[in-house]
């Protein structure tokens, strides 16, 4: 049986009204918390509380709390989703901290995600960048031809499989230190670019996704590698360097 | 009003194809002159929304997340179920149709099944097409993997993540028409009201989430693919945003809404832990082909395990109680899942639950002889006929990391327990509510112009789903059902022109959605929209949960209906209403919850029966098994809205005619 | 219409930063191999040193390379700087509490101050160097020092001529011969003009040497001048400097170099081996040259 614990903590947490306001950092204090919860479930109870003491609480994304959906974010202490790895904030627990800590909440920080509320920010950037050609150009008649028909090389499928588990979170935005999605967009690249039924318009969709990830004011990739570290669904870097494979191809041939 | 269900004469395998030859169309220079509106973007809404978008048709699509992206399709883990017939098990449409209608323990209309068996071939050769990375063997053709209630190998997957992949796929295609243009998308928008028009969908009233600006938008068609209304339990499988508000508006503009109590209690999910608990996590259903789900025999032990004063481990075999294999011979642990959620709140109600919880819900899922068996099978492969004990262990355990690791890491992290070395506790949980707004076989509601498709409408499963059939039925009704069905609605609207969203039936619309709001923000009262909603999810989860009766359904009523007058007496909703509100977000859903909370008790109480996911203790034979009543409850039970006190809503019934099945017992022992 | 965006795009920056990177990669390794020879003693050491400098200076097809280097370094100096201009433009409110070593190493999110660093040690080491052996007038021709025991010990000097030379090697007075030294000379008529001694009226080449860089290196890292009147033991200053800027070089190098290849769209099987020797060489190369300043300030007589 694990033991039933409760932790007292302190909270710092980005408060701003909306988008254009200025926003800052606030300090709440939060006592028995139980080490089972999850860290949303956390700010659950901090919100009561302030309900309960007739203060505003605090506005987060989140939605189906088990890692899948991609909209909760936060950057905990200092990390993106927090100091675990592998892991969404939602499925993050609080026995990952100790009694008394400070935590640091603040939201993803982007000039692509601007910030619309608390710890709330604007991902539409990313499906702006879906929409340049995140998508294989083929009706929904269902009159294509048989599924089996093309047999697919299983490591191909499977590498555009581990591509495709991007969940659209934005960490990997919110990780790296120039702000650059080249992770998101190359995860997308990379799982069309694999299949031969992406194969046939790889070109337009590299070159068009490269662009409207550029408009949007993301940085550029120095290949840190903090991306990969962070991204709650492991995907690889190897994914970044196939879109610039596909990039070149795209340009040069 | 007669329900009409539109069923087309004629055989049931021709009954689509001549359908579909007889619906009018609309010609593609017409379409760019009519709208549409979609609400919500899980597979059912996003496939809809592409598909009338490419078609030419112009549409809005609406979703209260902040992408189209993150509806709650994503989180299916098993699988799609389809009868293509690839692993040469003997599968075929009739097979497929079959087995949904038996699942459904006889309770789905033949004819909308029959169709979904039919096109569900079609939607894997959409999907392939569109990208989507299923597993495959070595040959690079689909694998199949079989799932519960079922004999074949159908259901087509992608890891765990199968609705993922299928969700990210329609997103795909709807994006792919944003992009052109085809498709406008309002993220971060709450429908709030449906607007009619001369007795027809011609609009809806939709809150900006980020502005909290109400707004009006007119189309000649509304499609609701809102998805199911699990929530009302507070704690589920659903996502946080899940909520019926939709369909509960269109409901109360006189959709009737059908079959409410048939609620699917899956089986395996992790138990509630205490009372902060928001969500309550699934672990697949896979997990039962290889665990054995037991209880201590003895209460003491129970009471010592619950009291850490003993381990599971420390159980001698013969004080376990492995109760489905017990009970169920046949089929052990792998009975239907409402069969398996009702033994195991059986055994909690008799005292035998393990988990130290308020209710002591829980029960082990125990993986110990899984690794014995595997461990000494590859120590086999590998050669050694004597292995040892630590050896085996140490193969069986790699063994079932290999096939259940990412489950087993994710049970961990939730629990802080190693599944490999202890019992998994598992309880059932609030999952799919194969419930909701009633349709006729083209999808649409008793309002004209008014679609709805997916988890969203009543239509496929009965009173019980089986695994890997929501995706099949999401995708069924947004790719291949409602494109022909409201093109044929729309062929009468090409004259109509332009809708203004200036009549009064906007504005009153408007006026009213805005007073509802400002009547929860200026309540001033002292507790948080969380504690009613708890409040409604323990009086749902104890009187109209896995196991009902007559005296907790009427409890349920009058408790409900107590309940809602202290919302709307005592609720605080702190903030504004023309700003991004997340608690006013969640009041206005939950006070559409209690409404349907009660509609649900008075639908559970007057189904005399038990079938499928409603279980009626009065109505169960000598060994605790269902009782269906097919001579008085062969009905679907259509709800038309009669004022927010729900027990007074009105009952229309829709018989269910069982031409090319022949109605049995659903037996699994 | 999206093919002219190639020059500018992210993706395209980050190809022509991995170019000119590795290009500068290869230009180290024969830089390196030149730096080397400064190991060898005595007047044979030098002669070589001497000769590989007016090789250098001199084969047109090394004047090509050297336009290239001086491309591949103002390139990636400014499309490095471009790139972390837009990347602090990305993030324009910072993290109140960040934790990034717990994600990337400190050599991959320094790129740009590393480069920096890196770009004003080239400044330094070109003026110091390379702007005296190519435009400097004050630069001595190598003139060979004979110590002649027969004559007790009397040291003689002879100015070295290249192959190309219109006169062979001849003795002159002192060790070293520059321009200072021929000024003093009344009514002078010759003047060094690079490598070659002309005659100042007619433009005639009288001779031609080679200029003794090796001297030139040998005494800016032995000099015990006051560096602008303040840093005593100037020499030492120099050393010091030349080592820090090769552990900047290498740590620029330790995440540039496979960098370089993932850019490039390149992380296959070989990555590991890539990385291997990505990382040997961040470290084997900036060593070698290191060394080389410590060798001659505090080994070297």
């Amino acid at each position: 049986m694990s033991a039933k614990k409760n932790i007292n903590i302190n909270l710092k947490i980005w408060r701003q009204k909306n988008a254009s306001t200025k926003g800052k950092m606030e300090t709440y204090k939060l006592d028995n918390v139980s080490t089972d919860s999850s860290f949303l479930e956390m700010l659950d109870q901090l919100n009561e509380q302030l309900v309960n003491t007739q203060n505003e609480p605090v506005a987060f994304d989140h939605d189906c709390r088990e890692g899948i959906c991609g909209m909760c974010s936060l950057y905990i202490n200092g990390r993106a989703h927090g100091p675990d790895t592998g892991t969404t904030t939602c499925q993050l627990h609080m026995r990952k901290f100790k009694d008394g800590e400070t935590i640091f909440i603040e939201p993803w920080r982007s000039k692509a995600f601007p910030v619309v509320k608390d710890l709330i920010v604007d991902r539409s950037s990313f499906d702006r960048i879906q929409q340049a050609g995140g998508f294989v150009s083929v009706n929904t008649s269902g009159n294509t031809i048989d599924a089996n028909a093309t047999p697919i090389n299983k490591s191909d499928a499977d590498k555009a499989f581990e591509a495709a588990a991007c969940i659209g979170c934005g960490a990997c935005v919110a990780t790296c230190k120039n702000g650059s999605a080249m992770l998101f967009v190359g995860a997308k690249v990379s799982q069309y670019a694999l299949l031969p039924q992406g194969k046939i318009e790889a070109a337009d969709r590299v070159l068009n996704m490269v662009r409207q990830m550029d408009e949007e004011g993301f940085g550029n990739c120095t290949n840190t590698g903090a991306c990969e570290v962070e991204c709650p669904k492991g995907i690889s870097l190897e994914n970044i360097a196939r879109m610039n494979r596909e990039y070149l191809k795209a340009s040069v041939l | 009003m007669a329900l009409d269900s539109k069923i087309p004469q004629g055989h049931i395998s021709e009954k689509w194809t001549n359908h579909k030859n007889n619906l009018k169309l609309v010609a593609p220079n017409n379409r760019p002159k009519i709208d549409v509106i979609v609400v919500g973007t899980g597979l059912a809404g996003a496939s809809a929304a592409a598909s009338l978008g490419e078609m030419g048709y112009n549409v809005k699509a609406f979703c209260f997340q902040d992408s189209p992206r993150r509806a709650h399709s994503i989180a299916a883990q098993g699988g799609i179920n389809a009868a293509k017939n690839y692993q040469n098990d003997g599968d075929s449409t009739y097979r497929l149709f079959y087995d949904t209608i038996k699942g459904g323990d006889y309770r789905a209309r033949e004819a909308n099944v029959h169709r979904l068996a039919e096109v569900s071939s079609n939607i894997i050769d959409q999907c392939v097409a569109q990208g989507v990375p299923f597993a495959r063997d070595y040959g690079g053709l689909l694998d199949n993997r079989s799932f519960g209630g079922t004999q074949v190998q159908r259901t087509f997957y992608a890891a765990g993540q199968t609705g993922q992949q299928l969700l990210l796929g329609a997103y795909s295609a709807l994006s792919r028409q944003i992009g052109l243009g085809n498709v406008k998308m309002y993220n971060r928008h709450e429908m709030l009201d449906i607007v009619k028009v001369d007795g027809k969908a011609r609009g809806i009233i939709a809150r900006n989430l980020i502005t909290g600006e109400l707004e009006r938008h007119s189309a000649h068609a509304v499609i609701i693919a809102t998805g199911g209304y699990g929530n009302v339990y507070f704690l589920s499988t659903n996502a946080m945003g899940s909520n019926v508000t939709a369909s509960w508006k269109i409901h109360k503009k006189g959709a009737h809404f059908a079959n409410p109590c048939y609620v699917q209690i899956h089986p395996t999910c992790i138990p509630v832990h205490g009372t902060n608990q928001s969500k309550l996590t699934l672990m697949s259903e896979s997990l039962r082909n290889s665990g054995r789900i037991w209880v201590p025999a003895k209460k003491e032990d129970a009471e010592a395990i619950r009291a850490g004063k003993l381990r599971p481990t420390q159980i001698a075999e013969e004080d376990r109680d492995y109760y489905l294999e017990r009970r169920y011979p046949a089929f052990g642990n792998l009975v239907p899942r409402d069969v398996a959620s009702r033994a195991a709140k059986e055994r909690c109600d008799d005292g035998h639950g393990i988990e130290a919880n308020d209710t002591n819900e829980g029960v082990y899922l125990d993986f110990s002889a899984e690794i014995i068996t595997k461990g000494k099978q590859a120590a086999l492969i590998q050669g050694d006929s004597n292995p040892s004990d630590a050896k085996i262990q140490e193969l069986g355990k790699k063994w079932v990391e290999s096939k259940y690791g990412n489950l087993f890491t994710m049970y961990e992290k939730i629990t802080d327990e190693n599944p490999y070395e202890t019992p998994m506790k598992i309880y059932p949980a609030v999952h799919y509510t194969m419930g909701g707004v009633w349709v006729d076989y083209n999808l649409m509601s008793s309002i004209p112009g008014c679609f709805v498709a997916g988890e969203a409408n009543f239509s496929d499963h009965g009173a019980n789903r089986l695994g890997a059939s929501a995706l099949m039925q999401g995708l069924a009704d947004g790719y291949f059902v409602l494109p022909y069905t409201v093109s044929n609605y729309l062929a009468d609207e090409i004259r109509t022109g332009k809708i203004s969203t200036d009549t009064p039936e906007f504005v009153d619309a408007e006026h009213s959605v805005r007073q509802s709001i400002e009547q929860l923000i200026n309540n001033n009262g002292t507790k948080s929209v969380d504690h009613f909603h708890k409040k409604l999810g323990l009086i749902m989860w104890n009187k109209v949960g896995m196991a009902r009766n007559e005296k907790g359904l009427s409890e349920a009523i009058e408790e409900i209906g107590q309940l809602r007058e202290d919302f709307y007496a005592d609720v605080k909703v702190p903030g504004a209403a023309n700003e991004l509100n997340q608690e006013l977000e969640k009041a206005l859903r939950v006070a559409d919850f209690i409404e349907l909370g009660q509609l649900m008790a008075k639908d559970a109480l007057l189904r005399k029966e038990s079938c499928g996911g409603h279980f009626r203790e009065e109505y169960q034979d000598a060994e605790g098994e269902t009782l269906r009543d097919d001579e008085n409850f062969a009905y679907v039970a259509a709800w038309e809205y009669n004022g927010s006190d729900a027990s007074k809503s009105v009952l229309h019934k829709e018989e269910l005619k069982y031409e090319f099945i022949k109605i049995a017992a659903r037996n699994y022992k | 219409m999206a093919k002219s965006a190639f020059l500018k795009s992210s993706i395209a920056k980050k190809y022509w930063m991995a170019l000119t990177g590795l290009f500068l990669c290869l230009f180290l390794v024969g830089h390196l191999i030149g730096n080397l020879q400064l190991f060898m003693s005595g007047y044979e050491g030098a002669l070589q040193f001497n000769k590989y400098a007016y090789f250098m200076t001199t084969n047109p097809a090394v004047k090509l390379l050297s336009y290239v280097t001086y491309l591949s370094i103002l390139f990636h100096a400014i499309d490095g700087i471009y790139l972390a201009i837009q990347n602090k433009k990305a993030r324009p409110i910072a993290y109140a509490m960040n934790n990034p070593s717990k994600n990337s190493s400190s050599a991959s999110r320094n790129m740009a101050v590393l480069g920096t660093m890196i770009l004003i040690f080239i400044a330094t080491h070109m003026i110091n160097f390379w702007a005296k052996m190519k435009f400097g007038t004050a630069m001595p021709l190598f003139v060979k020092e004979i110590v002649d025991p027969n004559a007790g010990g009397v040291k003689q000097y002879m100015l070295i001529a290249t192959p190309e030379s219109p006169q062979a090697s001849v003795p002159v007075q002192a060790p070293i011969f520059d321009n200072a030294m021929l000024n003093k000379q009344p009514n002078n008529q010759i003047i060094i003009d690079g490598h070659k001694i002309i005659n100042k009226a007619n433009k005639e080449v009288l001779f031609e040497g080679y200029k003794d860089l090796h001297k030139l290196t040998i005494a800016f890292f032995k000099s015990k001048a006051k560096l602008f009147n303040v840093i005593p033991n100037e020499g030492l200053f120099f050393t010091l400097f030349y080592v820090f800027s090769m552990i900047v070089l290498g740590f620029h190098l330790w995440h540039g170099f496979q960098s370089a290849f993932q850019s490039l769209g390149i992380n296959n099987k070989f990555t590991p081996a890539i990385k291997v020797f990505g990382k040997a060489f961040s470290v084997i190369v900036p060593i070698l040259f290191a060394i080389i300043p410590i060798y001659i300030h505090f080994i070297s007589k």
